[in-house]
């Protein structure tokens, strides 16, 4: 059983997504640790690339912020090792493939689970490709999670079947960020996933209030929020943890 | 699972999920419109007609004479419609993309050709257009955002990274992502997720199919070496192409080396890359230590990209193909040289591959035989250069 359906064990999950290094290594760990007291149930850890293709400008923007900072994976690796002393739920790596490639996928994934990183989201890693990372996530016993999208369609069960960890349901079309509708048709894409998996599902892109994080979690397992987060993150920088907290608090308490 | 689109181990498709339905759908496409009569019919009719194909392979006789040794010949994709031989793959694309219902073109450029040549190619076809360029690049090839919007086509200033070629990319498949249902990305060089290396591969082969006929015409023999310029390397592939099966014709493309390969401001790939995984290819990329891709440079915009396309990473590995650089200075000179000397003008991207056959041509006999792709024209440049020689011109 993977670590990380304990995430999914207190009602419905909330992820929260922090970029390593946005501003600075203390306020990450100070922000994870502010999400975890107000009930976040696992979190995304970026670790920044310089050309993330899938974000949008407030994640893009953190990116920047994180490497002009002098963020590197060795840094990250550091950081999360301070992580681990203080806080216990299921954590996973954001980041892209050169990031894990040119580390060397089995330095990068042993260090990962010598740590406690549970899983891996590569958003360039679509199923056809994961070939290039899964036997070495299997080997360490970290997930490889899989990522879902509104035209996924008949791949749905292809990727739900081999499904690690949780599934990642993206909303809708386009790249992260703050969104003001979100598509419907989620609830279809789960009940094609439940046809064949119970790995859990959660949903994420554009998630940034309370009342969408609420009609979100009735779709899904949980929900993913990223860019709501990073854009405190910018407007505060140091300060954010605090204010994280309370957003936190308040997306957990709308899903409960 | 059986891998599609590799190279060796380049290739593949490393690409967010929202993209791999559009990217299979267009997989589907071409594998039925690449053997369609109809549709390569159409084609030729419009690289004939339209686009003023075949392009002449010219005897540059001043420039041999001048350098003493083998014999040059110039592919003038110059002389092609729009002015570069980007018009070859947009044709295809936009054609390839009408046939499969879309309306609406997105490209990046980044000296602008491929941005005007889908500028082009939408305004024949009917098609909305919409080009991502580099903010830095705007600056440095004004005139080609202005013929952009002369042709119909919005331009997109991308401000993010190193504003140059690379972000254009990036902000051009984050664009398809949001839209993939009336939208074809035309992508402008040999890169990116399979199909994309193949289908503009396919499309560029053009070139070296009339070379060879026509050296076959004029020369009754194959060339001893084929070169062209290497940014992405979509002039390089198909200058090589159909004479890649032919090992007796040495293959050579020739990397912007911008200050120096010993330098940080470079864009030479092959020589100061390493393998990774980026803009949904693995090839070779020029990064740092933990993956960051590096902010490279060149003189030229069109060579200005830190990857290489994943056959020609391929063509390196197995010794098919070699790949040197050539520095800002040399392509200047080259630059200069040729239009001194024969009358023609070069893209600053093309001059890279003169400057190279400026350094062998005099090493060779008489007897051997230079085939080097003109892949551009150089009336866009002309205000840089005169810059860079420190000339006050603007356009």
């Amino acid at each position: 059983m993977s670590k990380i359906a304990s995430a999914f064990a207190n009602g419905k999950a909330f992820i929260p997504f922090i970029t390593c290094g946005d501003p600075d290594v203390e306020t990450t760990l100070h922000a994870v640790v502010e999400a975890v007291q107000n009930g976040a149930d696992l979190i995304e850890l970026g670790i920044p690339f310089s050309d993330p293709t899938a974000e949008g400008p407030v994640i893009q923007g953190a990116n920047i912020r994180a490497l002009a900072g002098g963020i590197t994976t060795d840094k990250v690796f550091d950081l999360v090792r301070k992580i681990r002393r203080e806080v216990s739920i299921p954590l996973v790596f954001m980041t892209y493939a050169n990031v894990v490639f040119s580390y060397g996928a089995e330095r990068f994934i042993g260090t990962c689970k010598e740590i406690g990183i549970d899983g891996l989201i590569i958003p360039d890693i679509p199923y056809e490709e994961k070939d290039e990372f899964e036997p070495i996530c299997e080997k360490y016993d970290v997930d490889l999670i899989s990522m879902v999208a509104p035209t996924s369609e008949e791949r749905v069960t292809m990727i739900a079947k081999e499904a690690k960890g949780f599934i990642y349901i993206v909303s809708s079309m386009g790249v992260t960020g703050m969104r003001s509708s979100i598509a419907t048709g989620l609830s279809d894409v789960v009940s094609r996933i439940r046809e064949v998996t119970d790995v859990p599902c959660a949903i994420g892109f554009g998630i940034s209030t309370p009342e969408q994080a609420a009609e979100m979690a009735k779709a899904a397992d949980g929900v993913i929020v990223g860019s709501a987060i990073v854009k405190i993150l910018e407007e505060k920088g140091t300060q954010a943890p605090e204010s994280i907290g309370s957003f936190v608090k308040s997306m957990k308490d709308a899903i409960r | 699972m059986e891998k599609v689109g590799r190279f060796g181990v380049h290739g593949g498709q490393y690409i967010p999920e929202t993209l791999m339905h559009a990217i299979h759908e267009l997989e589907q496409a071409y594998e039925h419109y690449k053997n369609d009569p109809e549709f390569q019919a159409e084609l030729t009719e419009l690289f004939n007609e339209y686009a003023n194909r075949p392009s002449r392979l010219y005897f540059a006789k001043k420039m041999t004479e001048d350098l003493g040794g083998a014999k040059i010949y110039l592919k003038r994709e110059d002389l092609n419609h729009t002015g570069a031989h980007k018009v070859n793959n947009v044709l295809g694309q936009a054609l390839l993309a009408k046939k499969m219902g879309k309306t609406r073109l997105i490209a990046e450029t980044g000296a602008g050709q491929h941005g005007v040549a889908t500028a082009t190619a939408a305004a024949l076809f009917g098609m909305e257009c919409v080009v991502f360029m580099g903010e830095e690049d705007t600056k440095r090839q004004a005139l080609n955002v202005y013929r952009m919007k002369l042709l119909g086509a919005s331009v997109v200033p991308v401000m993010t990274g190193t504003r140059t070629l690379k972000d254009a990319v990036s902000e051009a498949m984050r664009e398809w992502t949001t839209r993939v249902d009336d939208t074809h990305y035309c992508l402008g060089s040999v890169m990116g997720p399979h199909p994309f290396p193949t289908i503009v591969r396919d499309f560029q082969a053009v070139i070296s199919k009339e070379t060879k006929q026509q050296m076959l015409e004029k020369e009754g023999r194959l060339p001893d070496v084929v070169m062209a310029c290497v940014g992405g390397g979509s002039n390089a592939i198909g200058s090589f192409y159909h004479f890649i099966e032919d090992k007796s014709v040495q293959l050579i493309g020739c990397e912007a080396a911008g200050r120096g390969i010993d330098t940080f401001e470079t864009a030479a790939t092959v020589s100061t890359g390493k393998l990774g995984i980026f803009h949904g290819m693995k090839s070779y990329f020029c990064q740092d230590e933990f993956g960051q891709i590096a902010p490279v440079y060149s003189i030229s915009a069109g060579l200005d990209y830190p990857g290489v396309g994943p056959e020609h990473a391929y063509l390196h590995d197995i010794g098919r193909a070699s790949y040197v650089p050539v520095t800002d200075d040399e392509a200047v000179e080259a630059f200069e040289y040729l239009s001194r000397t024969e009358g023609i003008i070069p893209a600053i991207e093309s001059s890279h591959a003169i400057a190279h056959a400026m350094k062998i041509a005099p090493k060779m006999d008489k007897d051997k035989i230079i085939v080097v792709t003109v892949s551009g024209r150089g009336d866009k440049d002309c205000a840089a250069i005169a810059r860079y020689r420190g000339e006050d011109i603007h356009e």
